[in-house]
């Protein structure tokens, strides 16, 4: 069934959904209106600050916090000798070991930096001045820094990720031409603009905490269960967020800190972190590394494709940043092997940051694929349409849409693509080598139940409500396009409210799946409304619309008629005085029909119903190829990035504008991963030691080139009930190897580990 | 941050006996004194505020050179009009460090000051050994993560690079400090690390930086600063090199040639053999490549820094190259 006409998208009729809306918030922002987390004003609010571990692996022997203690402003210091009596919360798949203790102050040391010891003071500045009087005497145990330490090992095979098909290794060693390269990505952060942190406020057995957060009600799952209490009793606020990158979904071990010195205290407490503390507090991407072995005919047809790749996790749970995410898919391939194992190491259990898994795993495969198409003496964007993947080899389904040859073929008609002269070094401005280069990327398409509240008011005006988080990727516009298409109403008389576990539960806003889940409650709510203001319209004995005779009505340009336009006609504020309705509600999701009370708070708090994109019949993904244009001077290895174009297929567009500058987000922070940043970790102690943003590099303005963006998607309601696939993560996907490979254009030189930093070209 | 107290100086004079004060510190731009304060390597009792001490912040250019008070701002000076004809190297050097918003805050005097980036030096609480901080501790960096500690001017004690841009374009044009009515040379005003890295210049307790002067010269007429980094804005130089060259009548013999180098070493670097290598000499492409590199020897590679033995040469070479076609003394 289609739910809406379908619409082209990018259509620039502002106001409904496919329009180019401005930021429905924006204003608020611009005039710093808009609360975050630490900025809500909260009376007698004490503060907390952490004591960390020195030392990367060990146990604490003795906490000497008396001096501490006895510091100007302490009312409260918690060691490892502090039972906290919490537990273990669920997972995100919802499954919650029993009776597991938890200690997020724990006298284990797993790394440099684990949170220690916290305390608690009047003021933020007395209580890092207390901080600086502990303490700590550890018995050290022998560590592992890093994926590159000599005694990392080569980990653990994760059983779920090893995926055969045909027989890769005889194709290979059959195939005439064949290359193999070893890839790899170093440990990389989220770096938000705005740090983690919260205020938490107990009132009886309610706990309210302002912290940001990409997923309201799961993080109000996990404070429920650390202390034991119903879920109704958490409220986890968090209307704005300055960033997430994949940070931000989880509640962390100095949320668990802070809440209890909140209770312990009976007085509310703030706890922010420092930006050196948003390096060791959290995972960012893990470190990965990777090895491909390609085989092909001398015409360039992929005869095998055999990937081992590897990441670091930490030493107390198995993340793996998977480098086969997108190896299996891209191409058209018989033949395929791939493993992954994880290595623990002594680092905070790494975690998502934009594009987990298919990043890394596309600067692999899309510079194999280029080293290929230079093995071959051939066109890499040849390569690549004569591998084309009609169907999914690795599910076997067909794809819903696939759109990745128009991005390949219009992205390079819009970069020039066919004016490139094939040879290394061939393409010179004086000491300036210049080099192109292709990378793609893709993201599957995930699906969540979601669910909405709408309300029509007297005034006319329509409220949107959900739990659902804008991090700035434009929930609050999309949602208020939505309702102001069905209502026929302009959106600036719509109201979103938003980022609050206590309203209707949603989707996490992550793995680009927040949009297309929440879009489809969204819309089944405010068509409902709408389905019962008509009911009532054409029924109630005091509507001037009884009687006309028709059997439904329309909602257009603020106006409520009968079809074909004759008859009277009222806006919504007079149709509801009309009705005597003060106002109309309707709170709808996107699950099965009588699924339990027990099945929407596992869907609204877990990831357990989470549709991945090859459960239905066919197979799910968004796709994009970048093409990069970079300038390298020859004498100094500077690398600068002159121009972009990418072209996206991620099914319609529900806001051209919002997804424009998110794929343009995404584009950036590739252009940083590509070639700044890396947390640089010392081997000795495992401490990343550039755990600031003026050693931690990420783009700045004069950074940034000309970026063109294309969509060549079209609608694809099996993705979607409004036809859009993920639009937030693929836009990183394919950037560093697009950027890479240009740099091997430009200079003859492989750089197969990332960043591509002067000193490896030089 | 522990609490400091807060003194408003009415005068230079008031500003100098309180900055005598145990604990004491001078306020100009902030900008490197309250990053240290957040990162706990700066605890100050007293902070003296200067800033509006007008007397401090004048700029004035006439044939003889450039005298800058020290509360000039960054943005100011790297903006005048005369100072980007006389020494175009010293405006360019302002212009490439830090930030817009660091530069309209930031002072020259301050500036001078700046303290390196050594993570070792800036992260107390983890590395409890550093020599600069903390004297006979030890050195955490060596053997560390070393990609941005220097080459040139290290000892067993420290390898910590002087981070600032202004103070390499002006110990290449023998610019002086003035503390009050003695004036120092920039290059005997900053020290080597030695077995005291803790002393980083001859300031004493209470020594206020009053001004800086440049004197005029053709080489600092035609001059230059090469910066060179992994990003194109905001980043400490990963090598750089401010260079001013003059020709003789001829067009084509080098009659002064001035070649210092940022970014690589413990104190803002003039290479001398460079220079020296270069005077009398008619230009050519081997002849600059030939007499770059000496401006490596002595360099000690930590091996994460290996690569700015390579590179600093280069930056030099290029340098006198564009000075060199520019003038067109450089075939």
């Amino acid at each position: 069934m289609t739910i809406m006409p379908p619409r082209k998208h990018g259509d620039a009729s502002d106001g409904v959904v496919g329009g180019r809306q401005t930021r429905f918030e924006g204003s608020l922002k611009v005039t710093g209106a808009a609360t975050y987390a630490l900025e809500y004003p909260v009376e007698n609010v004490a503060h907390a600050v952490l004591v960390q571990s020195t030392i990367p692996a060990g146990r604490v022997l003795n906490v000497n916090a008396e001096t501490a203690r006895a510091a100007p402003g302490v009312l409260l210091v918690l060691t490892p000798e502090d039972d906290l009596g919490f537990t273990v919360a669920s997972d995100w798949g919802g499954n919650r070991p029993e009776n597991q203790p938890y200690y997020p102050l724990p006298r284990h040391v797993q790394f440099n930096g684990q949170p220690i010891v916290a305390i608690v003071a009047e003021n933020r500045e007395q209580a890092f001045e207390a901080a600086k009087l502990v303490s700590i005497t550890y018995e050290e145990a022998p560590h592992v820094a890093s994926l590159d330490d000599p005694n990392a090992g080569e980990g653990k095979l994760m059983g779920n990720l090893v995926f055969n098909w045909g027989d890769a290794e005889a194709a290979l060693a059959a195939a005439p031409v064949q290359i193999e390269g070893t890839y790899s990505t170093p440990r990389e952060y989220h770096v938000a603009m705005e740090p983690h942190g919260l205020t938490v406020k107990w009132d009886g057995d309610q706990i309210t905490v302002w912290e940001p957060s990409q997923w309201s009600h799961g993080m109000a799952r996990t404070y429920s269960e650390w202390f034991d209490i119903p879920y109704e009793n958490v409220r986890l606020i968090s209307p704005f967020i300055g960033g997430g990158f994949g940070s931000k979904g989880a509640a962390l071990a100095h949320g668990a800190v802070a809440a209890f010195a909140a209770r312990k205290l009976g007085r509310p407490v703030k706890l922010a972190l420092t930006r050196p503390q948003n390096f060791t507090n959290y995972g960012g991407r893990a470190a990965t590394r990777q090895t491909i072995r390609l085989g092909a005919t001398e015409d360039g047809i992929l005869q095998a494709i055999v990937h081992r790749g590897a990441s670091e996790t930490s030493t107390y749970a198995d993340w793996p940043e998977q480098t086969g995410a997108a190896t299996p898919i891209l191409y058209k391939v018989e033949n395929f092997s791939s493993e992954h194992r994880v290595v623990p190491v002594n680092t905070v259990t790494p975690g998502a940051l934009r594009g987990p898994g298919k990043n890394p795993s596309s600067f692999g495969i899309e510079s194999a694929m280029e080293e290929l198409a230079y093995k071959l003496g051939m066109d890499p964007l040849e390569l690549r349409l004569k591998n084309y993947a009609d169907h999914d080899y690795q599910s076997g389904k067909p794809w819903s849409t696939r759109r990745l040859r128009e991005a390949l073929t219009e992205g390079a008609e819009a970069f020039g693509w066919s004016r490139r002269s094939h040879a290394p070094r061939s393409m010179r401005d004086g000491r300036t080598l210049i080099g192109w280069g292709i990378g793609c990327g893709t993201f599957p398409v995930l699906q969540a139940p979601s669910e909405a509240l709408i309300r029509v008011l007297a005034n006319g005006r329509v409220e949107v409500v959900s739990g659902a988080i804008d991090m700035g990727q434009g929930t609050y516009t999309v949602l208020a396009q939505t309702a102001a298409e069905v209502f026929g109403i302009p959106v600036d008389q719509v109201e979103v409210h938003l980022g609050d576990s206590r309203l209707p539960g949603s989707a996490i806003a992550g793995g680009s799946m927040l949009a297309g889940s929440i879009l489809g409650a969204v819309h089944k709510a405010a068509t409902a409304a709408r389905d019962e203001l008509i009911g009532l319209a054409l029924n109630d004995e005091n509507s001037p619309l009884r009687d006309t005779g028709a059997n439904t009505l329309t909602f257009s340009e603020g106006r409520i008629a009968v079809p074909r336009g004759e008859g009277p006609s009222l806006s919504l504020p007079e149709l509801m005085a009309a009705l005597g309705r003060d106002e109309i509600e309707t709170r709808r999701n996107t699950l099965p029909d009588g699924a339990s009370a027990q099945e929407h708070h596992q869907a609204w708090t877990t990831m357990a119903k989470v549709q991945g994109p090859t459960m239905g019949e066919y197979s799910m993904h968004s796709w994009c190829a970048h093409f990069a244009e970079v300038r390298v001077d020859e004498d100094f290895g500077t690398v600068r990035v002159s121009r972009i174009v990418s072209a996206f297929d991620c099914g319609r567009l529900y806001n051209p504008r919002m997804v424009e500058s998110q794929w343009r987000g995404g584009i950036i922070m590739g252009i940083g991963q590509a070639l700044l940043e890396e947390g640089l970790v010392d081997m000795r102690n495992g401490r990343t030691v550039n755990n600031n943003m003026g050693d931690y590099l990420v783009p700045t303005n004069a950074d940034v080139p000309d970026i063109q963006v294309i969509s060549v998607g079209v609608p694809d309601y099996g993705a979607s009930a409004l036809g859009g696939k993920g639009v937030g993560e693929v836009g990183i996907v394919g950037v560093a190897p697009a950027i890479a490979n240009a740099v091997f254009h430009a200079t003859g030189k492989r750089v197969r580990d990332l960043p591509i930093t002067l000193e490896k070209l030089i | 941050m522990r609490d400091f107290s807060y003194l408003r100086a009415t005068s230079a004079d008031d500003a100098q006996k309180a900055a005598l004060q145990a604990g004491a510190v001078l306020l100009a731009g902030g900008t490197t004194l309250l990053d240290l304060a957040k990162c706990g390597v700066t605890e100050p009792e007293t902070v003296v505020d200067i800033t509006h001490l007008s007397s401090l912040d004048g700029i004035a250019v006439d044939e003889g050179g450039a005298t800058i008070g020290a509360l000039a701002r960054m943005s100011e000076v790297a903006d005048h009009r005369e100072i980007k004809a006389a020494f175009p190297a010293v405006s360019e050097s302002l212009s490439l460090a830090a930030s817009a918003q660091l530069r309209n805050m930031a002072t020259m005097g301050g500036n001078l000051l700046q303290r390196t980036r050594c993570s070792y030096f800036r992260e107390p609480g983890v590395f409890a050994a550093c020599n600069k901080r903390n004297p006979g501790s030890g050195c955490s960096a060596i053997g560390g993560v070393t990609r941005n500690h220097a080459i040139l001017g290290t000892s067993d004690a420290c390898i910590a690079t002087y981070p600032g841009d202004l103070a390499v374009a002006l110990v290449a044009f023998d610019a002086t400090v003035e503390i009050g009515s003695r004036r120092v040379p920039v290059d005997d005003f900053f020290l080597l690390p030695g077995n005291t890295p803790d002393r980083e210049t001859v300031l004493e307790k209470g020594d206020i930086i009053t001004a800086i002067s440049i004197p005029a010269s053709a080489a600092a007429r035609n001059s230059t600063y090469l910066k060179v980094r992994d990003r194109q804005s905001y980043e400490f130089a990963a090598a750089s090199a401010a260079v001013g060259l003059e020709f003789e009548a001829d067009g084509r013999t080098v009659r002064d040639i001035r070649v210092a180098l940022g970014g690589v070493a413990t104190k803002p670097w003039r290479a001398r053999a460079v220079e020296q290598a270069l005077v009398g000499k008619a230009l050519d492409a081997e002849t600059v490549e030939k007499a770059s590199s000496l401006a490596m020897e002595g360099a000690v590679s930590q091996g994460g820094n290996h690569y700015k033995i390579e590179l600093a040469p280069r930056v030099i070479t290029r340098a006198i190259e564009q000075l060199g076609l520019k003038v067109g003394g450089l075939a």
